[in-house]
């Protein structure tokens, strides 16, 4: 359930979620951590749930020694309201046999709160492409029919690939088509599941593989800028854009947050060598 | 468990390592093939699946079970909960091992309260008796002052029991005026800085504060980007959320057992705004460590 940090909670109507499936290389969790960072998201509450592994560390976000302190949670939502931006961070994996329940509690915060539409950041595990699939780009999108009225089109201009299905039963029945996101964490049941309840909910991933996902994190979050426009992206001309909009300077593109230090690891012992 | 659940078998994700063997491949976003199929096929559950999963889930309940007052409610009736000022929660054999050393004796202290658990890696004790390498859980009260309480959980609650032990132990207690210490340890290795963690002087002590504690804390904030887990966090994420005052205290030592060095570490927290009320005479923290050792020792002899 989403507790606000204070009072009765704020508006969330015809605001744009914006969240992560907790997928191979994580890479939707990263996306999400430079959107939130670059556009210096504020904390509005917390989603409250027995579905995740819980975790506690200081403000992942921290510029300065005074906003380090800050307690962060597994699960926290963030706000621009500037932008009718609503965004979630999941930061731990979930729970044994939680992904339904999870993805029930979700989706009824969504209709609740009216939230316009859902934009969920995923991967796949780019070793199950097909050979067609290893060909161009690695980024896929989907769209539920209830979103695909509002922006089908945009897509097509974009030139973006729908996500492809597979046979269900290959080489025995090649006709019967179902859509398959291995390594998709809870993509593919959200995403059904949105499909059943009407709900206006975008996937975008991409095919990757465990190592070092920050290359993929960049790669997706800038395919999402093509649609959101977030920040303005090198080379574009955003004309249109009004100087009250709070769009951050191109030259620093997305900003890395403190918390990706020591990725891989600590330092070595000196003793090694 | 799984050998009974009927799964459409897509085959699990491979991948062939230098050797030429072929290995699952592991995810570090902790995703299980299993599960997605689980998800998706959950609607199609047999009856039996059902049974046996129903059993699994009773078998992994927790139940508290406190202790209740003479001429309290009858049987079937939810107990009042307890009113309290400072809940300290000490979670781990050496964090255990810190309170009965420096805090908890028999004369000021009563249990009132236990957790009744099992899981893969232990089953909780059947008595309030309990020897310090024992895996239990109990509360004990103040008996000078009732509404402080303290925790000693030295059993490993596993992550799917997490949330049901925060709800049925804070479910009993009123959150007014509440303050809660949580004490923890985990492996120096898990600490992570830009030197190596062997040149590091362990044990050592980091904290982490909600947002409404403003006390003084005893040690250093813990730094990005390291993060607490397991029942700690979950506390501390509890209280976060609902906005109760806390701290929690992470001892960072290389000795995984019970050990006086790791215990010594939470030293600092006996001049705390929480725990300086409830010293104990120095002379009687030195008998119950040195008891400790002996224990421990005993314990840790694998010849007779």
């Amino acid at each position: 359930m989403f507790v606000p940090c204070e009072g009765g909670g704020p508006d969330l109507q015809g605001f744009t979620l914006l969240m992560p499936a907790v997928s191979v290389g994580n890479v939707g969790q990263l996306a999400i951590d430079l959107v939130i960072s670059t556009l210096r998201m504020t904390k509005i509450g917390y989603f409250y749930t027995d579905c995740l592994v819980p975790m506690v560390g200081n403000n992942p976000y921290a510029t300065s020694n005074e906003n380090s302190v800050e307690l962060s949670i597994n699960a926290e939502v963030y706000s621009l309201p500037s932008k009718k931006l609503v965004v979630l961070q999941i930061r731990s994996p979930f729970i044994k046999n939680k992904y339904r329940p999870f993805c029930q509690a979700l989706l009824s915060w969504v209709e609740s709160s009216k939230c316009a539409r859902v934009i969920l950041l995923s991967s796949s595990h780019a070793y199950q492409r097909d050979d067609e699939q290893l060909l161009g780009t690695p980024l896929r999108y989907l769209l539920t029919p209830a979103l695909e009225k509002a922006v089908g089109g945009h897509m097509q201009e974009l030139k973006w690939k729908e996500m492809e299905k597979i046979a269900a039963y290959p080489g025995i029945n090649d006709a019967e088509k179902v859509l398959h996101i291995p390594g998709g964490g809870i993509t593919k049941l959200l995403f059904t599941e949105s499909c059943s309840k009407g709900i206006q909910m975008a996937v975008l991933l991409k095919f990757c593989s465990e190592g070092d996902n920050i290359p993929d994190a960049f790669a997706l979050v800038n395919y999402l800028n093509e649609w959101l426009q977030l920040i303005k992206s090198k080379g574009s001309h955003s004309t249109d854009i009004s100087p009250e909009q709070e769009i951050p300077d191109t030259s620093s593109q997305w900003k890395i947050p403190s918390s990706w230090r020591l990725l891989f690891g600590n330092g070595l012992p000196p003793a090694l060598f | 468990m799984r050998g009974a659940l009927r799964g459409r078998g897509r085959g699990r994700a491979a991948m062939a390592t230098f050797f030429g063997e072929v290995v699952a491949a592991p995810s570090r976003a902790g995703v299980d093939d299993d599960e997605e199929e689980a998800a998706g096929e959950a609607l199609e559950e047999t009856p039996e699946d059902r049974e046996i999963r129903r059993r699994v889930e009773e078998k992994r309940e927790v139940a508290v079970r406190w202790a209740l007052p003479a001429g309290e409610a009858a049987p079937g009736v939810a107990p009042e909960p307890l009113p309290c000022s400072r809940f300290v929660v000490a979670v781990g054999h050496n964090a255990a091992a810190f309170l009965s050393s420096f805090i908890l004796d028999s004369t000021c202290w009563e249990v009132v309260g236990a957790v009744k658990l099992w899981n893969e890696w232990c089953r909780t004790s059947n008595t309030t008796n309990v020897l310090p390498t024992d895996s239990f859980c109990l509360f004990y009260r103040l008996i000078s002052d009732p509404t402080v309480l303290l925790c000693q959980c030295s059993c490993y609650v596993a992550e799917d029991q997490q949330f049901q032990w925060l709800e049925k132990v804070f479910g009993h207690i009123r959150k007014e005026g509440l303050q809660v210490t949580i004490l923890s340890t985990c492996p120096v290795a898990d600490y992570k800085t830009q030197e190596s963690t062997l040149t590091l002087p362990s044990p050592f002590l980091k904290a982490l504060k909600t947002k409404e504690f403003k006390e003084q804390v005893c040690c250093p904030l813990l730094e990005q980007p390291n993060i607490v887990r397991d029942l700690p966090a979950a506390v501390l994420s509890y209280c976060q959320v609902w906005q109760i005052p806390a701290v929690l205290y992470q001892c960072y030592t290389d000795v995984i057992k019970l050990d006086t060095v790791t215990i010594e570490a939470f030293k600092p927290l006996l001049s705390s705004e929480t725990l300086k009320n409830l010293v104990k005479d120095v002379s009687e923290s030195t008998k119950s460590l040195k008891k400790l050792l002996t224990t421990n020792e005993n314990h840790n002899n694998i010849y007779i």
